[in-house]
C-alpha cells in the first residue's frame, strides 16, 4: 500500500459513500428481495474497491427510524487481506448491518402509523457530507469523494428544506452525488440531488440486472465519467410545490419576505407571518418597461 | 510573548540606547522582525515551554462568539431575502495608496469579487449593481443585474485610480437608481471608502435624509480612518460602519454583508410576488430565446404563462414579465428561516466518563473526539438530539450544511423538534 507515493491518490482514485435504502416498508413490498439486493450490491463494493487499491467504500444505512455508519473499508481493509478473501468482508458488513436494523426496528416501536413510508435520507446525506468533509481535512492528497445514493423509499416532503441544504452543501464543495432509484415512481428529489450536482441519475428499467447497471454507470470515476456516454437526464422537474396544500404548481405566490410558495393569494403568510399589502402583486412583480400584463 | 515583548522594551532603555536612532535604517532581515512580531505569536504551555498558539481552538472560539451573537440578534425570522444592492468603490486617488499590499484597490478588488460570488450564492433572487467614485464624479460601471460575472468582468477592466472622492454625487446617483426597484425589495448601498474626505457640491446632510425617506439602508467599509460623515449616514439610514484594520478584517468585513440582514418592517412592503417555476425542455430542441434573440439548441426553461423562452434562471420574462425562477433558487433561501440551534461545548469530564464511550466518536464524521486536539474536551453537543460532534463538524454543520445529522436521522427527535416550532 505505501509504495509508489508518488502515485498515491492519482486523479483515478475514488471514495464512494453509499447511502443504503433499509426501510422494511419498501423492501416487503418490492419485486426484489433485500437479500438478492444486498447480493448485488457486495459484488459492487468489492468491483470498486478491486479497481484501484487505494479506492475507499462507505456505507451508511439509511434506515426508517435511524441512520448509522455500517461499513468502511479503510478501517476493515487489512483484516479481509490477511485471509485472502475479497476486500468487503460480507461477514463484518452484514453483522453490523443486521444489528442496525435490529435497532431501527426498536425504535419504531410504539410508533404511530405514519402516512409516508419514507426513510430518513437527509440524516444519511448529512453524515456523507460531514465524512467527506474530513476526507477534504485531512490534507491536500485525498480520493475524488463522490456519493452513491441506492434508494427505493418515496420521498419524504417534511425532508425538502434538509435534503435541499445538504445538496447546496454538496453542490458548494463539489460532491457529486449520483442515484439509483430501484423503487416504482421516481423521485423527485433524487432527481434534482444529482443534477444540481452533476452526479448521474439513473432508474434500471430491469431490476434483476441491478449489478450491471452499477458496474457500467456507478463504478467509474469522476475522471474517466467525460471520456464515457451516461444517461442523461430526461428533464428535470424544476417545478415547485406550495407550502399550503403540497400541490405542484408552475405559476405561484411568493412571500417577499421569507420565499415561501402558496398557490394562492394569501392575507397573511403563514411561515413568517408578514401581512400583505394590498398593493397589485401582479403590476409590482413586471418591470416597468412592461406597463402591459395579461389579466390573469 | 510577554517576556518577549517586555525584554524588547527593557533592552531598548537599558542596555542599547542607541539602537533606538539606527532603528530607520535596519537590515531587511531585522525589519522583517520587527513588522511581523513573531513572538506574539508564541505562547508558554504550563511547563513553561513555547509553542504556537494554538490557532485551531481559536479559531472555533471566535466563530462560536459570531454564532452567538447572530443567533441573538436574529431571533426574528423575518429576513430581507429579496435584496438590491449596489457597491459604491471609491475610485479616488487615496484607492492607489499603497497600506494594503499591494494597493487597496487591488485588495478592494480582490475582495468584491468573492464577495459579489457569496452575495449570489446566499441570495440567489437579489440584484446587485456597481458605482464607482472618481475625479469627484460618480459613474454607474454596471446596472443591476443577476448575473456575478458581468459585473465582475466589469469592474476588472476599470481599476485606475485618480482624483477625488464624493459620497454626495455617489448618493445621488444611487438614489435616482434604487427608487425604480418594486416596493417589495430591500434597497442597500455598500460604500467601500477609501478617502479621508468627501469633496461634494451640496449639502450632503439633505442627500442623507433623502436617503433615508427612500428607505435606502447604506453600510460603510472605510480603509483609513473613520469619518463622522460616513457614520452619521449608517446611524441614520440603519446600516453599519466599520474600518478594516488589515486585509483579513476587510474580507471579513466585506463578507458579513453577504447574508441577508434583518428585515425591517417599514423598510420594505412584504407582498406576494406572483412567479413562474418553468420546466426545464429536453436536451435536443431548438428555439429562440427571448433573451438574446437567438436561435439555440438545447436546454432551456418555457415560461409557464407565456411560453416564451429564456436561457437562465431567474430572470423575468421578456415577453408577459413574469418573474421566473426554479424551486431550488428558493430553497436555497430556506436556511435562513429554519436556522439549527448552536451546538453546546462538552465539558472534558463527560468525555472521560465510561458509560458514554461510545459517544466519544463524532457523530458527524465518526472522527474521534478525544483525538481531534492534544487535550480532550473540544467536542459540542447538540441540545435537541444529544449527538456529539468534532469542532470540525460543528463549524461545517453551521456555516454550510445547515442540518443536523443527528437531528436529522432519527424520526423521534424530528417529531419532537417539530412540535417545538
Amino acid at each position: 500500500m505505501a509504495s509508489a507515493p508518488s502515485k498515491l491518490y492519482a486523479d483515478d482514485v475514488s471514495l464512494v459513500v453509499v447511502l443504503l435504502d433499509t426501510n422494511p416498508f419498501f423492501w416487503s413490498s418490492s419485486s426484489l428481495s433485500f437479500s438478492q439486493f444486498l447480493s448485488h450490491v457486495l459484488a459492487f463494493f468489492n468491483a470498486i474497491l478491486t479497481l484501484n487499491q487505494l479506492n475507499q467504500v462507505v456505507v451508511i444505512a439509511t434506515g426508517y427510524n435511524s441512520c448509522d455508519y455500517i461499513f468502511n473499508s479503510a478501517s476493515d481493509l487489512n483484516r479481509s487481506f490477511e485471509n485472502g478473501r475479497m476486500p468487503v468482508m460480507s461477514s463484518s458488513l452484514l453483522q453490523k448491518l443486521e444489528e442496525f436494523l435490529i435497532k431501527d426496528e426498536q425504535l419504531s416501536k410504539g410508533e404511530p402509523e405514519g402516512r409516508i413510508k419514507s426513510s430518513l435520507f437527509s440524516g444519511s446525506l448529512s453524515m456523507a457530507l460531514c465524512y467527506i468533509q474530513r476526507v477534504f481535512r485531512s490534507g491536500a492528497l485525498h480520493p475524488h469523494p463522490r456519493i452513491l445514493c441506492l434508494q427505493g423509499s418515496p420521498d419524504g416532503p417534511e425532508q425538502y428544506v434538509a435534503i435541499m441544504n445538504a445538496i447546496f452543501s454538496a453542490q458548494r464543495s463539489e460532491v457529486p452525488i449520483d442515484s439509483c432509484y430501484i423503487g416504482a415512481q421516481n423521485s423527485a428529489f433524487l432527481q434534482q440531488a444529482s443534477y444540481i450536482t452533476g452526479g448521474v441519475h439513473h432508474k434500471p428499467q430491469n431490476l434483476d440486472g441491478l449489478f450491471q447497471y452499477l458496474m457500467t454507470i456507478f463504478a467509474t470515476d469522476l475522471h474517466s465519467r467525460s471520456f464515457i456516454h451516461l444517461p442523461k437526464p430526461v428533464g428535470v422537474d424544476f417545478r415547485a410545490s406550495c407550502f399550503c396544500h403540497k400541490n405542484t404548481i408552475d405559476m405561484g405566490y411568493v412571500c417577499s419576505v421569507c420565499l415561501s410558495i402558496f398557490c394562492k393569494h394569501h392575507k397573511k403568510c403563514s411561515t413568517c407571518g408578514s401581512v400583505f399589502g394590498q398593493a397589485q402583486s401582479e403590476a409590482a412583480s413586471a418591470s416597468d418597461k412592461k406597463r402591459k400584463t395579461p389579466e390573469t | 510573548m510577554n517576556n518577549g515583548a517586555g525584554k524588547r522594551i527593557n533592552g531598548g532603555v537599558e542596555e542599547d540606547d542607541d539602537e533606538d536612532d539606527v532603528n530607520g535604517d535596519l537590515d531587511a532581515w531585522e525589519r522583517t522582525y520587527t513588522d511581523e512580531r513573531s513572538w506574539e505569536s508564541l505562547q508558554e504551555d504550563e511547563s513553561g515551554m513555547l509553542r504556537p498558539i494554538d490557532n485551531q481552538a481559536l479559531y472555533h472560539s471566535q466563530y462560536r462568539r459570531r454564532l452567538r451573537s447572530l443567533s441573538s440578534t436574529a431571533a426574528r425570522i423575518q429576513k430581507g431575502l429579496i435584496r438590491y444592492l449596489y457597491i459604491v468603490i471609491d475610485l479616488s486617488k487615496a484607492a492607489s495608496e499603497m497600506d494594503f499590499r499591494p494597493s487597496r484597490i487591488a485588495v478592494i478588488a480582490k475582495h468584491v469579487e468573492a464577495f459579489i460570488r457569496e452575495f449570489f450564492y446566499q441570495n440567489p433572487l437579489s440584484q446587485v449593481g456597481i458605482v464607482t467614485i472618481k475625479d469627484g464624479v460618480a459613474n454607474c460601471l454596471t446596472e443591476i443585474g443577476g448575473s456575478p460575472e458581468s459585473h465582475i468582468n466589469a469592474l476588472m477592466k476599470k481599476l485606475d485610480c485618480s482624483g477625488d472622492s464624493s459620497l454626495q454625487n455617489a448618493l445621488d446617483l444611487v438614489d435616482g437608481y434604487l427608487n425604480q426597484i418594486p416596493s417589495y425589495g430591500h434597497r442597500e448601498v455598500l460604500v467601500l471608502y477609501s478617502a479621508l474626505s468627501t469633496c461634494d457640491p451640496g449639502d450632503i446632510m439633505e442627500t442623507i435624509q433623502k436617503c433615508r425617506k427612500s428607505k435606502i439602508r447604506c453600510s460603510v467599509i472605510g480603509l483609513s480612518a473613520e469619518m463622522f460623515i460616513c457614520k452619521h449616514l449608517c446611524q441614520e439610514t440603519g446600516g453599519t460602519y466599520s474600518v478594516a484594520l488589515d486585509e483579513s478584517h476587510f474580507k471579513e468585513l466585506i463578507l458579513e454583508h453577504a447574508p441577508p440582514p434583518p428585515a425591517i418592517a417599514e423598510f420594505a412592503v412584504a407582498n406576494l410576488i406572483k412567479m413562474g417555476f418553468p420546466q426545464r425542455a429536453a436536451e435536443g430542441s431548438i428555439s429562440i430565446c427571448s433573451c438574446h434573440k437567438e436561435a439555440k439548441v438545447g436546454a432551456g426553461y418555457t415560461c409557464p404563462r407565456c411560453k416564451a423562452r429564456a436561457c437562465e434562471l431567474p430572470t423575468e420574462c421578456r415577453v408577459c414579465g413574469l418573474t421566473l425562477v426554479s424551486s431550488p433558487h428558493l430553497a436555497r433561501s430556506y436556511h435562513h428561516l429554519f436556522p439549527i440551534a448552536p451546538f453546546d461545548e462538552v465539558p472534558p469530564s463527560h468525555l472521560n466518563d465510561p458509560i458514554r464511550k461510545q459517544k466519544r466518536n463524532c457523530f458527524g464524521c465518526q472522527q474521534n473526539v478525544l483525538d481531534s486536539g492534544n487535550k480532550p474536551g473540544l467536542a459540542v453537543v447538540c441540545p435537541k438530539c444529544k449527538r456529539y460532534f468534532c469542532l470540525d463538524c460543528d463549524i461545517y454543520i453551521h456555516e454550510s450544511l445547515h442540518n443536523c445529522p443527528g437531528c436529522d436521522s432519527f424520526r423521534h427527535s424530528k417529531a419532537a423538534t417539530a412540535k417545538e416550532d
